[in-house]
């Protein structure tokens, strides 16, 4: 990897937890264009021949009892569903394949970011904010046309004494527009952080009196990461349905 | 960082190996955001097409298998209850009709029986009186022997003890001592 490159030709302890984030061509050259194929576009297609692997050649058999992969699909499927049911509410279930998409494209860029010496999509800002502002379009836009002008009831906290309205409108305003803020920089920051976490462990390996608690440590932290890969876009989803709620039923 | 992002527009590679988070290299987000559509795109169409009907039909197949097997069952239920009711039925039936078949063939039995005991008794009686009346005939037929035998003998006895016999006397006398 780029880091031990580094490492060796600077001579001693020397940290790149950063590297592995670094968006490199594919084919020759160094300009990043905008339709240039780089890692990440590779990744990104990648995680599509996974989600394509998962729900579509794993289900093709469409069997009554289900095999293992057939499985695996429709457990994503009914854990998605439930939740969009259970959080946004019956009459959100038509935007189902919406967030179903966005949750099979977290997790599986997020696993797939995983494996050594993959690159993880989904700890760029570029895709996580795109991802929330196309979720909080959704949702103001859903909001609007479904509840007209009542939807800014949801600024209006009728159930307040009226005194405080005012204060707790500002508020709630406020904390409408950071919840894209929060929604990406949650997503991104944990994957970045687990990731720089390990690279910066796995350069202490370097030194031979540290490496075997070294090496404990990455795989204590990587048995965490895996678990932060599933929850990050577990979160992620469970607050676009909470978000879609509010537009679907804004009144408190 | 500003000045990273800034330098990063002619020289991505160069920015990207400086010190800093290669995230808010802002001259790759174009093609990041790009390729990101696409993908989402592709995802939701694969998703919304092909996978999430599929999915959807298939459980909604196998709810229907369920509900549609559970409800055979009961019915196949329903139809063994109904058979062992049948079948205790038809065996009280028979242990009924058993019942009154013995009865019948009792009171067939002794009816027979009776006749032929009456029947039996009347044999026995005629053959008792056939018997008695042979063995009556026997004893006269005896007694006149006997008497015969006795007047023979007497009428010798008496010409060989005083050579002249009256046969009337004779036979008197003998009827006298047979009495006595």
């Amino acid at each position: 990897m780029a880091s031990e490159a580094h490492g060796a030709e600077e001579g001693g302890l020397v940290f790149h937890p950063m590297d592995q984030f670094n968006i490199k061509p594919l084919f020759g050259g160094d300009h990043v264009g905008l339709f240039t194929i780089t890692n990440a576009t590779l990744w990104m297609a990648l995680a599509v021949v996974a989600v394509v692997a998962m729900m579509v050649i794993g289900t093709r058999r469409r069997a009554i009892v289900p095999s293992r992969s057939q499985s695996i699909g429709e457990l994503a499927y009914g854990f998605v569903y439930k939740m969009v049911e259970d959080v946004a509410g019956k009459d959100a279930v038509k935007f189902f394949p919406y967030i179903m998409t966005l949750f099979m494209f977290i997790v599986s860029a997020n696993f797939l970011g995983l494996l050594p010496m993959s690159f993880a999509t989904t700890s760029h800002f570029a895709v996580t904010v795109v991802l929330a502002m196309a979720v909080f379009l959704t949702v103001t836009v859903v909001g609007f046309v479904k509840n007209g002008v009542g939807f800014l009831g949801l600024f209006w906290v009728s159930s307040a004494p009226l005194a405080l309205r005012p204060i707790l409108a500002l508020i709630e305003v406020i904390s409408y527009f950071v919840r894209p803020v929060s929604h990406s920089i949650r997503l991104a920051g944990n994957v970045m952080a687990g990731h720089a976490v390990l690279k910066v462990f796995a350069g202490f390996a370097a030194i031979a009196v540290v490496s075997p608690l070294s090496v404990v440590a990455i795989t204590a932290m990587y048995g965490l990461e895996v678990l932060v890969a599933f929850i990050q876009a577990y979160v992620f989803t469970i607050l676009t349905c909470v978000y879609l709620k509010d537009a679907l039923h804004p009144s408190h | 960082m500003a000045s990273t992002s800034t330098d990063a527009t002619s020289h991505a590679a160069e920015a990207a190996s400086a010190p800093g988070m290669p995230q808010l290299d802002f001259s790759n987000w174009g093609n990041q955001i790009f390729w990101l559509l696409i993908t989402l795109v592709v995802i939701y169409f694969v998703l919304s097409r092909i996978a999430l009907p599929r999915i959807a039909a298939v459980l909604a197949e196998r709810q229907g298998t369920i509900t549609n097997d559970i409800a055979a069952a009961e019915e196949l239920k329903a139809k063994a209850v109904e058979a062992e009711e049948a079948y205790n039925k038809a065996l009280a039936d028979a242990k009924v009709e058993a019942a009154r078949i013995v009865a019948e063939a009792k009171a067939e039995i002794q009816a027979e029986l009776n006749v032929a005991t009456q029947k039996a008794d009347a044999e026995i009686a005629a053959k008792a009186a056939e018997s008695e009346k042979a063995i009556a005939t026997i004893r006269s037929g005896a007694l006149a022997s006997i008497k015969d035998v006795a007047n023979a003998t007497t009428a010798e006895l008496v010409s060989a003890l005083s050579g002249k016999a009256d046969d009337a006397d004779v036979a008197k006398a003998v009827d006298a001592q047979m009495k006595g």
